[in-house]
């Protein structure tokens, strides 16, 4: 029982010993190990400060998309590659308001959508002018799938919509670079040759996000049915649905809804698209992905020249303590307990170079945030990089160090203690 | 394992029978060894002595299970150690013998209480405190009971060896091998480390002296002469001590 209890316990004791003992060697030669794990430490801060981006860039996402809405669902015109509509021209794939008349009685998971239209022209107030605002239309619905709030005036009513009145909402940035005053209700701004009545001011798409960066913030809305009446334009529809989970079955129904809706015959492929934010989450994770491997590329031959540079000092070490080597060996030293002192000492070393490489990713981190307008702002490092960065160093330290450890247990002790 | 008759084990530490080492130098075979036969029995105080080159490092070699023989058994204890694995050697170094070397190859930066721990680092079963402890009693065996917090380069010769000594024997080992432990030390030190050879002695210790020196031999009470690989003479000069005073087990 206790032979057995033994040769664990030696062993702990005998590692306790050799991380003492691989400290104290490190201490001692604070310069050259510094300079030996540079290779480790550049490997290390270049994957925590790429996966700190990464994982900074994802929080971001999803947390627009929280605020974008998780349960839209955009309903776009497509061109089928295949089958009889190949052919056909534009009038038969672009949708016409009609088709989605009754979408939410026959539609029980859409709680509601709205058209919209989008149009890039000139607004002009007086002498001031915006070149390509983004002219949008859209139903009043838009403010309940939209968490876009009025910040001055009133939303869009049935009213506005079914008179097709020439009013309109801008957000603040229009307003400013317009100079409108602050409360500039009652105002009027020409778009597109038509004088429109300002009747309220919504605040701005979320800035400095992957969505916020795609659109312009300078947004002009009027209602669908005005933008209808004066250029029939080419038109798109968001729907949301009333529960996340609902979102495969709001989309079959909507598929089914429209083929209906757009006469499309069995065997006739969709003439039109539905695109959930999930989608945009799938390949956002496929450009994270190709980025980690790349990152990943990079880092695996700094961490392999690292490694080299541990293997190098390791051997520079065995050989200026081969008389150490001797003596312990003389003292009863077992090669497996020689070779456990250098191994343990390459991990330690190595997982030097780790702390310094994470403290350092950790510094560039910080930095990275603090770009304006990178999206960034979120990049933080991730507890399992951390893991994985004293993972890998730790394992570099094992395969590099092998061979001088190796080296040092084989080593003869009579020759040893000769060594000069 | 090997046993012995009943009325040797007790007695013969170290059997040699026909042992030989043969180095091979390019195609010149060089028997550093030429067939040594030698009991020494516990508590023996023996000096070996002869030229360089004449096989007593060799020999050193080979009592202290850092080298085996190419032909011929050693026993130690009774125990066959000619076929042990060089794992199985450093177990029988760390539990059976204690080394003093001229150089006396302290590590330069442990003080002398870690120098004197550093055999027992390697036996299994030892705790820090009993390592602490048996260092301490050990350096005060050795007569070095202040200073033990000092590194090497802060001690005398003589101190330096006196705590390579401690070293030697803080395993309690059956067999306490001197390779010219007074040749890095001047006259006067000398002779006080072979008093403590001789005190360590009285306290029933197996000591072996590898010497060149005449006044040093004179302390022993065996002294071997070697010369091209065998034992030319073997006398005892001193009266040869069969049962030790103080009856120290020595575990295996």
């Amino acid at each position: 029982m206790i032979r057995l209890l033994a040769t664990p316990l030696l062993f702990v004791a005998l590692l306790l010993q050799s991380i003492r003992l691989a400290l104290g060697q490190i201490w001692a030669n604070k310069m050259r190990s510094t300079l030996t794990t540079i290779g480790i430490v550049i490997g290390v801060a270049a994957v925590t400060a790429v996966i700190a981006a990464l994982t900074g860039l994802r929080a971001k996402v999803l947390k627009e998309f929280e605020t974008f809405g998780t349960n839209k669902i955009f309903i776009i015109p497509h061109w089928p590659r295949e089958g009889k509509f190949r052919h056909f021209n534009w009038r038969h794939i672009r949708f016409m308001p009609k088709q989605f008349e009754n979408l939410l009685e026959r539609c029980p998971s859409i709680e509601d959508y709205t058209l919209m239209t989008e149009r890039s022209l000139t607004v002009y107030h007086g002498v001031q002018n915006i070149e390509g605002a983004s002219i949008n239309g859209i139903n009043p619905s838009w403010h309940r799938i939209e968490n876009r709030s009025v910040i001055i005036g009133r939303p869009f009513t049935l009213m506005d919509e079914e008179h097709g009145w020439q009013v309109c909402l801008i957000t603040p940035d229009v307003r400013d670079e317009l100079r409108l005053d602050r409360d500039c209700i009652g105002k009027r701004i020409v778009v597109g040759r038509r004088s429109f009545e300002i009747v309220g001011v919504v605040e701005g798409r979320v800035k400095g996000g992957m969505f916020g960066d795609m659109g312009s913030s300078k947004e002009v809305f009027i209602p669908f049915e005005t933008a209808w009446r004066l250029w029939e334009p080419w038109i798109y529809a968001v729907a949301s649905c009333r529960e996340p989970e609902l979102s495969k079955e709001a989309q079959a129904e909507l598929r089914f809804y429209l083929r209906q809706t757009r006469r499309l015959g069995p065997g006739d492929p969709d003439t039109f698209r539905l695109e959930v934010i999930e989608e945009y989450l799938k390949s956002f994770n496929k450009v994270a992905m190709a980025i980690t491997a790349v990152a990943g590329g990079v880092v695996g031959i700094s961490l392999l020249v690292g490694g080299v540079g541990i293997m190098n000092i390791m051997l520079v070490s065995v050989s200026e303590r081969t008389r150490e080597i001797g003596l312990r060996k003389a003292v009863g030293a077992k090669p497996s307990a020689i070779l456990l002192q250098f191994l343990v000492e390459a991990i330690v070393l190595c997982l030097f170079g780790g702390l310094l490489g994470i403290l350092i990713g950790q510094g560039m981190t910080s930095m990275i945030a603090k770009i304006p307008n990178s999206g960034l702002d979120m990049a933080y490092i991730p507890l399992w990089a951390v893991g994985l960065s004293f993972g890998f160093a730790a394992t570099v330290g094992v395969f590099f160090g092998m061979f001088p450890a190796i080296k040092a247990a084989r080593l003869d002790p009579i020759e040893a203690l000769r060594h000069e | 394992m090997q046993t012995m008759p009943q009325e040797k084990t007790d007695r013969t530490v170290i059997r040699l029978q026909d042992v030989r080492r043969i180095y091979k130098v390019g195609v010149e075979r060089i028997h550093a060894l030429d067939g040594i036969d030698l009991d020494i029995r516990k508590n023996e105080y023996v000096a070996v002595m002869g030229p360089s080159g004449s096989g007593k490092s060799t020999l050193m070699n080979i009592l202290g299970c850092l080298d085996r023989c190419t032909s011929g058994t050693y026993e130690l204890n009774g125990r066959n150690t000619t076929r042990l694995s060089s794992g199985g050697l450093a177990h029988v170094r760390n539990t059976q013998i204690g080394f003093v070397f001229q150089s006396f190859e302290l590590l330069p930066r442990l003080n002398a209480l870690k120098n004197v721990e550093l055999s027992l680092i390697y036996a299994a079963g030892t705790t820090w405190l009993s390592r602490r402890t048996r260092a301490r009693e050990t350096l005060v065996r050795v007569g070095l009971t202040e200073r033990v917090k000092h590194r090497p380069n802060q001690l005398s010769g003589g101190e330096k060896q006196r705590v390579a000594i401690a070293r030697a024997l803080s395993n309690n080992p059956s067999i306490l091998l001197a390779d010219e432990p007074t040749g890095n030390l001047d006259t006067k030190t000398s002779e006080g480390v072979m008093k403590l050879f001789d005190q360590l002695h009285r306290e029933g210790q197996t000591i072996i002296i590898v010497t060149h020196e005449e006044h040093v031999a004179r302390h022993a009470e065996r002294i071997l002469q070697m010369r091209d690989g065998q034992i030319i003479s073997d006398e005892r000069t001193g009266p040869n001590r069969v049962t030790p005073p103080s009856q120290e087990a020595h575990h295996e």
